[in-house]
């Protein structure tokens, strides 16, 4: 243990019951006597070691998500090429393999780079602020499933610069497309995965000690907010999917160097095999980037409206049979592969079924936002496109459902369409949702709030514009993940070039604005959003380095 | 505090490798399942009883085809493209394979039955597809297969298609043999 976190819990056994003062809305903090005793004692290491070495969740945090940020360019990058080069029919600028590749490496960088950090480091600031602890549980360990993330990457960025090319079988890796002929790169393919799982593993063990041993005196589990508690259950879904995607990364690199025959029929292993385990896995992944996404609409909606959260506990149960419901719908992702009647139909309901669970929740959203008395400031516009958008992903999810209907829809633009509109309105706003909701509270200072309506209203028409029209050239049968296409698709094709454009570039915006709000004063208020509630909004804006190290009591 | 965060740290780790594990368990666990439903036309390897008379006169016909996996370059077909078989009674048949390049090589048959509902009903007394099998340059060899379907088959299937993928699996079986040496 490291001799911070020592200290830091004997001051909390110490000080159990010493909080006394009030502050509003009957939550407990007496971060300004604390805030005197800590700010001595020892603030941020000085130069480049502090970000090498820090234990602070705050820093962690930081880095998490400027490291998720530059992955969302590159990820960005690879998408404006794959929508460069579908402008028009034909082949223009690219050569379908590297085509492939930018396809496989887009999805991969968005989904494990982009996403997935984007709310580690949105967990690494927020939890403990948010149950009033003083740090992580784990420091040490954050700090280094932190560090593993850079190394994995730059091995994955590294293959595209490798004889044979990057990876190029789609994110999705299916054998024998990435083990009998993949690239001879697809090794340190393999070994990249093994490490973002590490580093993934050990987030949700950190996130899942912090929430059940660090929540200050008072904070029962039931008074948890939203995002820990959305973040809770997605600690347990990493735990349980993330060494099935190491034990199938495993199978492939053995099948590959050391002769066994797992996915390969000529030994008596099996091509469909791969699918199954790699879909027992990655359909909990799916949930995995969406539920903290959840949690932070349900912080942001009550906020704006000034109504508690419509439904507190039926959202908790929500999303824990959204959980449930997770690991026994893999197999909607393969009603082609020639699944027995009876597995499509249990499939097919069961995923129908999650639809229940899903709309329990937007239905509490628009509950909270009735009556309520609402503003529209950037936050709250990222989470209402959320909610709008994110259900359309939701019906055309679906209709992919149906499995005598997916055999068409199956592999088309279609489905393309689908998870871009579950996951950048989704997941993706809701990241720049948090950003703008949090961004006063850690940097201190208020954003330029017109250039985030400006920055809002460009994404939202920008990937509309993209990805709309992708729902009809799939319909007409327009396959995913070809560098050329059919005369007939060309104009949808164009649009959605254009829009992929309008919102690539409006990032900039929102990074120019990120970057103002850390470096022009603009002093922020302690409460920041007017109806906001919850521990975070007791401390000063900026969080000081060390908070809550005297835990506050909650009524 | 410091010990109880060591405990649910333990825990989680534990289960994490347990979940690792459970992934390599998938493997057999979908392969007992298939096995038990006869999804996925999973055909047993093992050989099965003979039969030699039963009670029923239903008579089906099955289908043979082969197919050459992608990269086989030998000849591979059926000798009987179909027959009537009878329920209950052990017919034999062959296919004939012909090794038509200048090398020695090694292949392995890999069956699938459709409709895969009937996979579970047709047992294969003895089969080319249990064994490696060896071909010399030019070589030509006509591979046994001796089979029958049990009477208790519902009655809806009318007609069975047994089709065998041929690999090449020349270097798979001479690094297995190397590392046995």
């Amino acid at each position: 243990m490291t001799t911070g976190t020592e200290q830091v819990v004997e001051a909390e056994i110490e000080t159990a019951e010493a909080g006394k003062n009030e502050s509003f809305d009957g939550a407990i903090a007496d971060t300004d006597k604390n805030e005197s005793t800590t700010e001595h004692h020892h603030g941020p290491a000085k130069g480049i070691s502090r970000w090498f070495f820090t234990t602070n969740h705050k820093d962690i945090g930081s880095m998490y998500l400027w490291f998720s940020l530059t992955m969302f360019m590159v990820g960005g990058c690879m998408a404006l090429m794959i929508r460069t080069e579908l402008f028009q029919p034909g082949l223009q600028f690219i050569q379908p393999d590297f085509f492939n590749q930018m396809t496989t490496m887009h999805g991969l960088i968005m989904v494990f780079g982009a996403v997935m950090p984007a709310f580690v480091g949105l967990a690494n600031w927020m939890i403990p602020m948010m149950v009033g602890a003083p740090d992580m549980a784990l420091p040490r360990l954050n700090n280094w499933s932190f560090w593993i993330l850079p190394f994995a990457f730059s091995i994955m960025l590294m293959t595209l610069f490798m004889e044979g090319g990057g990876p190029n079988f789609g994110w999705t890796f299916y054998a024998p497309l990435s083990t009998t002929f993949a690239p001879p790169s697809v090794t340190y393919f393999i070994f990249a995965v093994h490490m973002m799982g590490i580093s993934s593993i050990m987030g949700a063990i950190n996130v899942i000690v912090t929430i059940l041993n660090m929540r200050a005196p008072g904070m029962n589990m039931m008074k948890l907010p939203l995002f820990v508690w959305t973040w809770l259950i997605t600690a347990f879904l990493l735990i349980l999917v993330m060494p099935v995607l190491a034990g199938v990364v495993t199978m492939m690199l053995m099948d590959i160097h050391f002769g066994t025959s797992f996915f390969s029929a000529a030994g008596g292993g099996d091509p469909v095999l791969f699918q199954h385990i790699f879909w027992f896995f990655g359909h909990p992944e799916v949930y995995i980037m969406i539920l903290p996404a959840f949690g932070i609409v349900s912080e942001i909606i009550p906020t704006f409206a000034r109504k508690k959260l419509f439904g507190y506990s039926s959202m908790v149960y929500a999303t824990s049979s959204i959980a449930f419901l997770s690991f026994i719908v893999w197999a909607h992702h393969m009603f082609t592969v020639g699944l027995p009647l009876a597995g499509e139909l249990f499939f097919m309901f069961a995923t129908m079924l999650i639809a229940v669970p899903t709309g329990v929740k937007v239905f509490n959203w628009v509950a909270t936002m009735f009556r309520g008395s609402m503003t529209f400031e950037t936050p709250m516009l990222f989470a209402l496109a959320f909610v709008v958008l994110f259900s359309i992903g939701g019906f055309s999810g679906l209709m992919l459902a149906i499995a005598p209907a997916d055999f068409q829809y199956h592999d088309t633009y279609f489905v393309v369409a689908h998870f871009h509109y579950v996951l950048v309105p989704g997941s993706i706003f809701s990241i720049m949702a948090a950003t703008y909701y949090w961004l006063p509270k850690w940097t201190g200072n208020y954003y330029n709030e017109k250039m985030g309506k400006i920055h809002f209203w460009l994404s939202f028409i920008g990937i509309n514009i993209t990805f709309f029209p992708m729902h009809f050239v799939g319909l007409a049968g327009m396959p995913r993940r070809v560098p050329d296409y059919a005369l007939q698709f060309a104009d949808f094709n164009a649009v959605a070039t254009v829009g992929a454009f309008l919102f690539g570039f409006s990032q900039l915006l929102f990074i120019y604005n990120v970057v103002c709000c850390i470096r022009k004063k603009n002093q922020a208020s302690k409460q920041v959003w007017e109806g906001a509630h919850g521990l975070e909004w007791t401390l000063p804006s900026p969080a000081p380095y060390h908070s809550f190290t005297k835990p506050p009591k909650v009524d | 505090m410091a010990v109880t965060n060591n405990k649910l740290v333990i825990k989680l780790m534990g289960s994490t490798l347990l979940m690792f594990g459970f992934g390599f368990a998938l493997v057999p666990l979908y392969d007992v399942f298939c096995r038990v439903t006869g999804i996925n036309g999973k055909v047993d390897l093992t050989p099965g009883t003979y039969l030699s008379s039963s009670d029923t006169d239903r008579e089906i016909k099955i289908q043979f085809i082969a197919v050459n996996n992608e990269a086989m370059p030998w000849k591979f077909k059926p000798k009987e493209y179909s027959m009537k078989v009878k329920l209950g009674q052990t017919y034999s048949t062959a296919y004939i394979a012909s090794n038509s390049t200048p090398n020695y090589m090694v292949a392995q048959a890999v069956p699938s039955v459709s409709p895969s509902e009937a996979a579970a009903y047709l047992q294969k007394v003895d089969c080319f597809c249990f064994n490696r099998q060896p071909l010399d340059a030019g070589e030509r060899k006509e591979m046994g297969l001796a089979f029958n379907i049990l009477p208790d088959m519902p009655a809806h299937i009318k007609t069975i298609t047994l089709s065998y993928t041929l690999f090449d699996i020349t270097q798979a079986s001479s690094k297995v043999l190397a590392s046995t040496e």
